[in-house]
């Protein structure tokens, strides 16, 4: 259905015959290049963006004043007091002091994975998609066998066979990309194929250009908003896993992370204990942060499907018509 | 100086559908030369595998059979990997075909330095606003992204872009049925001026008759892949032979011709023995490509 | 310019009472937005019984604003600041269009006034068949009709438009495109309307397909008298087509009149432009100047930005 579009600020409306030399001025309202990766500027995404930074700082800075998390006192399973903000483990270590080191833990981890993640995937979505043929239909098997693999319980098969000694970050941020790639993969596939039949990326060959500059160069930028969503989701998924892995005591064996945390915390009974400032905050900076990049990922819908992008002003007014989008698709569709 | 030259090109498609493999022909031995300074026009309706003729020559598409050839003026047949300094592409869609990432001075700075026309920034730029300037465009527009400019003036984008390797060929696949109708004239108009000053050969694909012949030097019709008539676009138009050219001609909206759409409709031609014919002007008579192409395999 | 062209319009307004299906009266539509665009300007326009009104212009000059407007299928940030635009019915009454409440407006639209849009034939549904589809349209003006009568109709206008109507049980797919054009005029045929809005309906047709089709609309208007609003940019067309045309230029109306008159004596500057940038087939060459000598003074004026 071919909807009304507002003329496009007054560029074709020059007068038929202008002179070359008047230059219209530059448009506003579409944006591309550089300035169309980035979001509109939304409520959705300040918040999204609040929380994220508020977090990262946190899990970035707080280490360097916080104490020794491993510090042992005498004192276990306080609740929030003066010396002790968010109380005391079973052991009588800072809630607090953890945390920080649990959250840095965490973001490490998740942005290891989603940076391996991303790149798998747009090396197996992209190159296939732009390749086709018999490469692309190899690497869209592969990823379709991978996508089908259930993720969390090769994820505990693959963990379980590497020793705990060996268990690192590096280990289990691997694990969860090599587990997290395929379905970024496809998407992107979905995408080169449709930006491959492009006339500029025909142009661009016509022109010379090697394929590997044709998909750096001419396909790669358009698929940024695409990508970084891609990043972003892959970023909340590897969080996820690693805590669900840790609270499993299938995570990395040296380092700490919110899921580490949760995992002492339930093998410390705080539940039944009722030590609520124990596993309560690692499990609101978990949901914080997922509902941060969230939101960011639905700013960076808006850019890659223009048609989310709803003025605000738009209800009223067409309220104030009397005659709703829906209603004008409805009768003219029927 | 160059010439082209196409000699029985043939391009076949697979279709797959489920497991079974058709093929379905798209291009039947078409052949023409493309001369320093003239144009050829290439008409057809859509599906008449016109633009597959283009996207071969412009090597997106390999023929699967015949040749292509770009010849120098020395009369020798020009290298594959400088076949591109020769031979360049105009597309349909002026907004499909520029990068809406990129600036308009990468369009042009990359031919350029792909081929070796200009080195160093400056150089580049220096040569790009020259070409802008070629094509009626001011050198301010360089910095702007595609969106920000008209259709007319993508499509100059677009020429310049084709004319940056230095070509000498330029195939134009109908380079103005996106465009509204008043810059239409100017950027045909422009085409015509930069072939008489660089004396480009011009492949010029369309689906209207009218601007194919006032175009054009000479008219190739092509209807399902085969070439029905050929010849000087004058008498193509006005004294056209073949039924399909004849159906084609009578299409055309003619103002004179007001009230004839409520006459009754003559319908196509009844579909001659001739379908598989050529009539070449230019010889004056029909041809029978398959017969000769026959004739010669039992003649060596 | 518009004050060149109030003669005109005042004629066109003193023939209203005639037999006039549709009258707008100084129709303005303004893209609401940082800088407002006034995409419809002051525009009069009156469409009689069964006639053709071709409505020419290029891209951005307000025509598809105008032809939304005048259904009320405009959308934010598209706004009616003023004007009329008035419906005669066959039956005496007149609906102010701008003023009908949703659901009349609703049973108004497609009953009365249908559209045929540009690349309408993809907006056919894919997953399922024309019938369904045609069907679809009469159980919801028509709730009172029998199955076999509402299979019937499906048929009958199917025919109308030179469709077998066996390829009721196609998916849209399995036609081609100007087949598919052809349903969807079935589809604004169907319910009998009064007047047709055509957006453009052949531009993505081939040129053999666009004839069948123009010759089909005429034969059916003059089987079934509605009126046409016929959009395009391609004025030949138009001036073979219709009985009256209307010149758009940047919202304005700048030239109305008979396609006759249009052809022999345009007026605006605008329309010779117009008239100009199609070369004619047999004809001379007009503004097509491609000899060496001639096209030299040319030269400075090809460079048009556009």
């Amino acid at each position: 259905m071919t909807s009304v579009i507002p003329p496009s600020s007054g560029l074709e409306d020059l007068p038929p015959g202008t002179e070359p030399g008047a230059l219209p001025p530059p448009a506003a309202g579409r944006r591309t290049g550089w300035r169309a990766v980035l979001p509109a500027w939304t409520p959705k995404l300040a918040v999204g963006l609040g929380l994220v930074v508020v977090i990262a700082l946190f899990g970035l800075l707080g280490p360097v004043f916080a104490g020794d998390p491993a510090t042992i006192r005498n004192i276990g399973l306080t609740g929030p007091s003066g010396d002790h903000w968010l109380g005391t483990t079973q052991t009588g270590q800072d809630v607090l002091d953890q945390l920080t080191h649990a959250t840095r833990g965490s973001l490490q981890i998740g942005l290891l994975v989603g940076v391996m993640a991303t790149a798998l995937s747009a090396l197996f979505g992209v190159i296939g998609g732009y390749a086709g043929g018999i490469v692309d239909e190899a690497f869209s098997l592969f990823s379709n066998v991978m996508l089908v693999i259930p993720g969390l319980p090769l994820v505990i098969v693959i963990s379980g066979f590497v020793p705990a000694d060996q268990r690192g970050s590096w280990t289990i941020a691997l694990v969860l990309a090599l587990t997290g790639w395929a379905a970024a993969a496809r998407v992107l596939r979905a995408q080169t194929l449709s930006l491959r039949n492009r006339d500029y990326v025909a142009a661009a060959r016509v022109a010379g250009e090697k394929p590997w500059r044709v998909i750096c160069v001419e396909i790669l930028p358009n698929l940024l908003p695409v990508l970084a969503s891609q990043f972003v989701f892959s970023v909340i998924a590897a969080i996820l896993s690693e805590a669900g892995l840790s609270f499993l005591g299938l995570g990395a064996s040296n380092s700490s992370t919110l899921g580490t945390m949760l995992y002492f915390a339930q093998n410390g009974f705080a539940l039944q204990r009722e030590a609520w400032w124990w596993f309560v905050p690692p499990g609101l900076i978990i949901a914080a942060f997922g509902c941060g990049l969230a939101l960011i990922n639905l700013s960076l819908d808006e850019i890659i499907n223009p048609r989310l992008r709803r003025p605000g002003r738009g209800r009223a007014a067409r309220a104030l018509s009397g005659s709703s989008r829906k209603d004008a698709v409805r009768s003219t569709a029927v | 100086m160059t010439t082209l030259e196409v000699r029985d090109l043939v391009k076949e498609f697979t279709l797959r559908s489920g497991l079974r493999r058709t093929r379905l022909r798209a291009v039947h031995r078409v052949g023409f030369t493309l001369v320093p300074g003239r144009t050829v026009a290439l008409v057809g309706a859509s599906g008449s595998g016109k633009s597959t003729v283009a996207r071969m020559i412009a090597r997106l598409e390999k023929p699967t059979s015949g040749t292509i050839a770009a010849v120098g003026p020395d009369g020798a047949r020009i290298e594959d990997r400088h076949y591109r300094d020769h031979v360049q592409m105009v597309f349909q869609d002026p907004f499909a075909s520029l990068n809406p990432f990129h600036s308009i001075e990468h369009h042009l700075a990359r031919p350029l330095v792909l081929h070796g026309r200009a080195k160093g920034r400056e150089q580049v730029r220096d040569r790009a606003a020259q070409l802008l300037e070629r094509v009626n465009l001011p050198a301010g527009l360089m910095d702007r992204r595609p969106h920000e400019l008209s259709g007319g003036q993508r499509q100059r984008v677009a020429i310049a872009r084709a004319l940056a390797p230095g070509a000498q060929v330029i195939v134009a696949d109908e380079p103005v049925s996106m465009l509204d109708v008043s810059s239409r004239l100017g950027v045909l108009n422009l085409l015509a001026r930069l072939q008489r000053e660089d004396d480009l050969a011009v492949l010029y694909i369309t689906h209207d008759l009218a601007t194919a012949r006032h175009f054009s030097d000479s008219i190739v019709v092509m209807n399902r892949g085969r070439i029905v008539e050929r010849g000087p676009a004058d008498d193509v138009i006005l004294d056209p032979r073949h039924p399909y050219t004849k159906t084609l001609a009578a299409a055309a909206p003619d103002p004179e011709l007001r009230g004839r759409l409520r006459s009754a409709d003559p319908g196509p031609e009844a579909s001659s023995d001739r379908d598989h014919l050529t009539y070449d002007h230019d010889a004056g008579r029909w041809v029978d490509i398959d017969a000769d192409a026959q004739a010669a395999v039992t003649a060596a | 310019m518009s004050h060149n062209l109030s003669p005109q319009a005042a004629g066109a307004a003193a023939d209203v009472t005639r037999d006039a299906v549709l009258t707008v009266r100084d129709l303005n539509v303004v893209y609401q937005g940082a800088t407002p665009v006034h995409a419809v300007k002051d525009v009069s326009l009156t469409l009689h019984r069964g006639e053709i009104l071709g409505l020419a212009g290029e891209s951005g000059c307000g025509k598809s604003t105008l032809a939304y407007a005048v259904n009320r299928l405009h959308d934010w940030p598209a706004e009616v600041t003023s004007g009329s635009v008035t419906f005669h019915d066959r039956d005496g009454e007149d609906l102010d269009l701008l003023a009908l409440p949703p659901g009349r407006l609703r049973r108004f639209r497609w009953s009365k006034l249908s559209m045929v849009f540009q690349g309408a034939m993809n907006a056919l549904n894919p997953v399922t068949t024309v019938r369904a589809q045609l069907e679809d349209v009469l159980t919801t003006h028509r709730p009172g009709m029998s199955k076999q009568e509402r299979g019937a109709r499906c048929a009958e206008v199917l025919e109308l438009v030179g469709v077998e109507p066996r390829r009721m049980a196609s998916y849209p797919h399995e036609l081609s495109g100007g087949m598919r054009q052809r349903v969807m005029i079935a589809m604004a045929l169907l319910l009998d309307p009064q007047v047709m809005i055509m957006d453009e309906p052949t531009t993505a047709l081939d040129v053999l397909v666009q004839r069948g089709i123009l010759r089909e609309i005429l034969r059916l208007r003059d089987e079934l008298g509605f009126a046409v609003v016929f959009i395009t940019h391609d004025l030949p067309l138009l001036l073979e087509l219709s009985d009256r045309i209307a010149v758009m230029l940047r919202g304005e109306i700048v030239e109305y009149d008979t396609a006759e008159t249009l052809y022999r004596q345009p007026r605006h500057p605008y329309t010779r432009r117009l008239l100009d940038s199609f070369p004619s087939l047999t004809g001379e060459r007009g503004a097509f100047l491609r000899d060496g000598a001639a096209s030299r003074t040319q030269v400075p004026t090809d460079g048009g930005a556009r």
